[in-house]
């Protein structure tokens, strides 16, 4: 073999675990939840070819040589879609070094992008992977400034690709955190806003060469940054917690009629469900907040998600972010179907609970038929869970994505393996890998 | 800490908990015999039970606390005391009142021996803020009692969606001694004296490792480093077994509490994360002659749970914590279920307003890890980990924690498998006073905060 060649079969043997092809899949005789809010459907079959579902349901027939999975006893979903989440931005919250969620020091916001950021070899990428998450939405963090900067989907596949979606939306944070932001208050932070996108559109507006008032307060990067957020083509997540801040967002859009709007947080939503469902506006939230920890959020309760959706609101659960672990996405959902049995509570149905975590999410996040589904055409991210994939005592067996079987090799898990007698006898636990 | 201002900047739906992490001081009794025998107790518990009916719970499924399980159980209890435990065949004397609990269960009251409830309120703002007392590296003269607001709302939301009856309330771990417990009855009250636990005793609350040499390295003292860490502690107990051997002529509050611990009346409550920390702190205990009772958040306890077993130390952990700082960076889901498969005491905690709410739920999600990689724990025995084990790493398992007889009537009736994330708590009574009714919309505490504010009174 010549050297050439040599190093790159050993390129390949690298590569292999990692870069594994799409496999033609069928899952048969499962519980089925396809995530787009039906009920799940026992005995169903899924099929997936070329890295794309091609079909779900009973009665599906699988094509002579496809590799076949027994889903007796066992659930298949399509993968959990993690909303607004930091993850691969950090490998430890407190080491900074470690941590590039927010650039307090930075000269720009609304033009940071996650992208070069992001590390798909991140620990928290795989253990999530290993929980069922397949697809997530990433968003910096605000650092100095109400605009937190781009944010991207990703999907959590064993590989070098991992974005999917570059610059899929911009964060901007009103409210108490933009007051703060601001400078002070939250009159700062929505002139703030709106002289913001008036820079946007000036310098849209003109040649790029164009000289800029001298009271510009955004450096030209923020103000390009800006230019899709102000004609709709990228999505404005804004993070609002209040009722009265909520309202204050939706009323953006008769002065920026283009903007699409994201309402993110939202505790107080149920206060003014019907406004954000007369509004369109969608909204990702954390369902179990009930406490009022900030006066922004003093009427906060986990029955927000089920009366906002009872009023028509599209509700995503979302903000997986710092101790919020995107694998716990299951459990908030499963929580949501525990407060259907509440007197006084308003919850969600199991079906309704899975689709906040899988097809709502994408939707939201722009990938709706495509993502968090199980629906032909849809990508191949499947999981295979040993029990109801909302109760606690439920795990992924096996997780695919577009098709490719994934590594369930974490940090944790080998911490796990190691660990799991304390047999020192022969040598110290250093060698056992 | 760079990530909490980085979160907590953007946002309050993002609330961290590593500030919690950070701790104060304590206090300890006076010495002299005379003088202890005369003195009142200070600060006294003026908790009375509320009036309770005598209460038959029948047809549940029945956990002990003590890894008992009984199908179709009956549980008598009256004036605040556990009457009888029994199968369907146990008599039910006359004038109880019959609740029929088919298809329920019923534990005993959840415990949560980590809790800052009260001393970091919500809303947390700078004025709420009472949980460190982070201007000394060791401040075992302050006691986390005189910091509880008891209209945090925490309270009443630990209560209604976690079945809690009774918590230990800590000073944070920003101290290396970070001062006294308390624990509390979770019965809504004006003062704290009123939630106080009756004859609990009191903890000395530690931590090692990474907070306390950051919070005072970072101003350019010591601790700055672990061995600051151990320095400061070693000579802290140097001098604390001075005072204890000395005429207490003058009192000193801080080596009050430390005389409390060599004398083996107040129990020591440690932060510590990581293996080696524990050993050391072990070895430090043996040499300055006390016991540690519970390492807290004790990620790494896995790796040396057989030490642990074998120095009789309880762990109190989350289910899957990890990651947030370097001493957690080791943390897995199966850290409770190995801990328990060599024998060692389990507690599952929570540090943190919302984990109170579904230390349930976290103690289930601790057993499925384990049962995936082998080891299978039976429910009974996990519901000891929020019930009897934390009331034994708390000191009062003695009292409650346990459904038996002449034990308190702490109980919850929960409306499912209490291990199903679809199941809440029905009914919770403490003392034997139903204080928490989900199917009466009265029987919902709501603090004095709350009241005429946005949700007053919601179902939360």
């Amino acid at each position: 073999m010549s050297r050439i060649l040599a190093f790159a079969a050993s390129l390949a043997a690298i590569a292999a675990p990692l870069a594994a092809s799409a496999q033609d899949l069928a899952v048969t005789n499962a519980t089925l939840a396809t995530g787009d809010g039906s009920e799940p459907v026992e005995g169903a079959t899924v099929l997936v070819q070329g890295g794309k579902v091609v079909a779900a349901g009973v009665g599906v027939a699988v094509p002579a040589g496809v590799e076949t999975v027994d889903g007796t006893g066992k659930w298949v979903t399509p993968g959990i879609f993690a909303a607004v989440s930091d993850m691969g931005l950090w490998d430890v919250q407190a080491v900074g070094d470690s941590n590039d969620l927010s650039a307090d020091k930075s000269p720009f916001n609304a033009s940071l992008d996650v992208v070069p950021a992001l590390n798909p070899a991140n620990e928290h990428i795989a253990v999530s992977r290993e929980g069922g998450v397949t697809r997530a939405s990433v968003t910096p963090f605000p650092g100095n400034a109400i605009f937190a900067g781009q944010g991207a989907l990703i999907d959590l596949g064993a590989d070098a690709a991992l974005v999917d979606t570059p610059r899929a939306f911009q964060l901007v944070v009103l409210g108490e955190g933009g007051a703060r932001e601001a400078g002070g208050s939250r009159m700062a932070a929505h002139v703030t806003l709106r002289n913001a996108l008036r820079e946007a559109k000036a310098l849209a507006g003109g040649a790029a060469s164009v000289e800029r008032a001298s009271d510009a307060l955004l450096t030209h990067a923020d103000a390009v940054a800006l230019a899709p957020v102000l004609s709709g083509e990228q999505a404005l997540y804004v993070h609002v917690e209040r009722a009265s801040d909520i309202r204050a967002v939706l009323a953006l859009k008769s002065e920026f009629p283009a903007l699409k709007l994201v309402l993110i947080g939202a505790s107080e939503g149920w206060m003014v469900a019907s406004e954000i469902a007369a509004s369109g506006v969608p909204v990702l939230t954390m369902p179990l907040r009930d406490l009022p920890e900030q006066f922004e959020v003093l009427g906060a309760t986990q029955s927000n998600v089920g009366r906002m959706v009872q009023a028509g609101v599209k509700v995503g659960i979302g903000l997986f972010a710092g101790d919020n672990q995107p694998r716990r996405a299951t459990e908030q959902a499963g929580n949501l179907v525990a407060l259907t049995k509440l007197p006084g509570a308003s919850g969600l149905t199991w079906a309704q609970a899975f689709a906040a975590i899988t097809s709502i999410p994408a939707e939201i996040s722009g990938m709706g038929g495509k993502e968090g589904v199980l629906a032909p055409g849809a990508v191949g991210d499947v999981v295979i869970w040993d029990g109801d994939p909302l109760e606690l005592s439920s795990a992924p067996e096996a997780v695919y994505i577009d098709g490719v079987k994934q590594p369930f090799d974490s940090h944790q898990a080998r911490l796990r393996e190691r660990y799991k007698d304390l047999d020192r006898t022969y040598l110290p636990k250093a060698y056992d890998w | 800490m760079r990530m909490t201002s980085q979160i907590g900047r953007w946002s309050s739906a993002l609330a961290l908990t590593l500030a919690l992490t950070l701790a104060p001081g304590a206090q300890a009794k006076t010495k002299d015999k005379d003088a202890e025998a005369s003195r009142e107790v200070p600060y006294a518990s003026t908790y009375k039970a509320y009036p309770g009916r005598p209460t038959a719970l029948v047809g549940a499924t029945v956990y002990d606390g003590r890894g008992g399980r009984i199908d179709n159980g009956t549980v008598l209890f009256a004036e605040g005391k556990v009457v009888a435990v029994g199968a369907s065949d146990l008599a039910i004397p006359e004038g109880y009142d019959r609740i029929d609990g088919t298809g329920k269960f019923v534990t005993p009251g959840v415990i949560d021996a980590h809790s800052h409830l009260g001393d970091y309120a919500s809303p947390g703002v700078d004025a709420n803020s009472d949980g460190n007392e982070a201007t000394a590296p060791t401040t075992p003269d302050v006691w986390a009692e005189h910091s509880v607001w008891p209209q945090d709302p925490g309270f009443s939301r630990a209560l209604a969606n976690g079945g809690v009856t009774s918590l230990l309330i800590l000073p944070g771990s920003a101290n290396l001694m970070g001062g006294r417990s308390v624990m509390l009855k979770n019965v809504p009250a004006i003062t704290v004296q009123q939630m106080k636990f009756p004859g609990a005793p009191y903890s000395l609350k530690m931590a090692c490792g990474e907070n306390p040499k950051r919070v005072y390295g970072s101003r350019g003292m010591k601790p700055s480093t672990r061995m600051g860490n151990f320095a400061v502690n070693r000579q802290t107990w140097i001098d604390a077994k001075a005072y204890m051997e000395g005429d207490h002529e003058k009192r000193d509050l801080a080596k009050e509490t430390l005389e409390g611990v060599l004398k083996g009346e107040i129990l020591v409550q440690n932060h510590c994360y990581r293996a080696e920390e524990m050993a050391l702190v072990l070895d430090m205990a043996k040499e300055a002659g006390y016991k540690v009772t519970t390492f807290h958040h004790a990620v790494e306890s896995y790796k040396i749970a057989d030490m642990l077993r074998e120095a009789d130390v309880c762990s109190a952990v989350w289910a899957d914590w990890y990651g947030f700082k370097m001493e957690a960076y080791d943390g897995i889901p199966e850290n409770a279920a190995l801990i328990a498969k060599e024998g060692a005491c389990v507690v599952i905690h929570s540090d943190d307003q919302n984990g109170i709410q579904r230390l349930n739920q976290a103690a289930a999600k601790a057993q499925a890890s384990g049962r995936r990689m082998g080891i299978e724990i039976p429910d009974a025995q996990v519901i000891s980990w929020f019930t009897y084990n934390a009331a034994k790493a708390a000191g009062i398992a003695e009292k409650t924690g346990s459904l038996e007889e002449g034990k308190m009537a702490d109980v919850v009736l929960w409306n499912g498998d209490p291990l199903s994330v679809y199941t809440r708590p029905e009914k919770v009574w403490i003392d034997g006073a139903m204080l928490f009714d989900a199917t009466n919309p009265r029987m919902r505490p709501v603090s004095d905060f709350e009241l005429g504010q946005p949700g007053e009174g919601d179902v939360k």
